[in-house]
């Protein structure tokens, strides 16, 4: 005999009558998470957290008198020279007839230009006549040929400014060099 | 005899925290983030251990691209305008002001300067246009555009900054200081991105003892 529901909508069902299955309110979050983060990192990476910093330069006044500029002493001048295609090449003192002193140095890794000019500055140190300021006759010169760029001069500017050197002059190259300058640039090229 | 068998732990983690934390973090970034403003002159610029932040308005900017052009921008309008009056009188250029002051920078020669001002403003980029010509000892005008900021800014400070791209040649450098020192400007400021003072150098060890830096 069939059996009737007598439950009347009472807590139990009738084991013929299926329940309806009650479904979880949860929402798997996981893909929301994942586009969370997705859209973070995009801001993270587009943000411009740096501003732009500046860095100050004094010229030197053209119209000053020869013979009211500061004379450099030769034992503590090292004039950096800069060539074509991150080329740096620089001499100490004053720059021989025949160009031996003329040596070649890099940005960075080895026979860098920091080292010359650490080396330099300890050398001016040691044969310094005032203890007070042992690093008076220090004065770097530098003179960007026509084939180097903005970034090169930007580099040794702050290379002073890292090694601390508080004598440099930014200087027009002399003809001589800049032809020493290109000739050993086109050495470079070569091998 | 039967172990007890321990119940059957759920593997699936409440998200809701976790979303939580993942969306204030991004409304914290939107709100936050600034997007660059697009600029006529694309240019990249060398990074240095200059510390001090550029200055953001009322500033005078000369920009070199990769090419070696020069622009000037300046920042305040009213300058802008005492600058075309003045050239307007000293070199009989016919500069219509309005439009001069409307323009965010300038960038050709004075011959080619009224054509420059009639292109609508999104039409003026960088990689068309010449700039001012300076590279050149006899035909540097941006002495003159010099000199006229110069008067515009008596009695007031006036920020002078440049803008070089990395692969700008030395000689449009060396053009635009031949412009500044012919008109008695000794100081101005290069604007460059910031990079830390390599380990172990002297401003290294300076930073770390708690020097100041001066520049």
């Amino acid at each position: 005999m069939a059996e009737l529901d007598t439950s009347g909508g009472g807590h139990k069902k009738g084991p013929g009558v299926k329940k309806g299955k009650k479904l979880s309110t949860r929402v798997d979050l996981t893909p929301m998470v994942d586009l969370g983060f997705l859209l973070i990192t995009f801001f993270i990476f587009t943000t411009t957290m740096s501003q732009p910093t500046a860095m100050k330069l004094l010229l030197p006044d053209d119209k000053v008198k020869p013979e009211e500029q500061n004379k450099a002493k030769e034992s503590g001048a090292l004039t950096i020279l800069m060539g074509a295609d991150n080329h740096i090449y620089y001499y100490e003192g004053q720059l021989k007839n025949d160009a031996s002193n003329f040596l070649s140095a890099s940005y960075n890794g080895e026979n860098s230009i920091r080292d010359v000019i650490l080396k330099k500055k300890a050398y001016v140190r040691s044969i310094a006549q005032d203890p007070n300021d042992p690093e008076h006759d220090l004065v770097v010169v530098i003179k960007p040929s026509q084939y180097c760029n903005y970034k090169n001069v930007i580099d040794i500017l702050d290379e002073m400014s890292i090694n601390v050197v508080k004598k440099f002059a930014l200087v027009d190259i002399f003809d001589i060099e800049e032809q020493l300058i290109k000739k050993s640039d086109e050495s470079a090229v070569k091998p | 005899m039967g172990r007890a068998k321990l119940p059957r732990k759920s593997t699936t983690i409440d998200m809701t925290a976790m979303c939580d934390v993942a969306f204030l973090l991004l409304s914290f970034f939107i709100l936050t983030t600034k997007f660059k403003p697009s600029e006529a002159i694309a240019v990249t610029t060398p990074s240095s251990v200059a510390s001090k932040v550029a200055p953001n308005k009322d500033f005078v900017l000369v920009t070199i691209d990769k090419d070696g052009k020069v622009f000037l921008t300046i920042d305040d309008k009213q300058k802008r305008e005492l600058v075309a009056n003045s050239l307007n009188t000293t070199k009989n250029l016919g500069i219509d002001v309005a439009k001069f002051k409307a323009a965010s920078f300038v960038g050709s020669s004075f011959s080619g300067l009224n054509s420059f001002l009639s292109v609508s403003e999104e039409n003026r980029k960088g990689d068309v246009l010449k700039g001012i010509p300076c590279k050149d000892s006899t035909d540097n005008e941006l002495v003159v555009w010099m000199q006229a900021i110069n008067d515009a800014y008596a009695g007031s400070k006036m920020d002078l900054l440049l803008k070089g791209d990395n692969l700008a040649k030395y000689p449009s450098f060396k053009g635009v200081l031949t412009a500044f020192k012919k008109n008695n400007i000794q100081k101005f400021q290069m604007v460059t991105n910031p990079e830390n003072a390599p380990v172990g150098s002297e401003l290294y060890k300076k930073s770390m003892s708690g020097e100041k830096q001066e520049n």
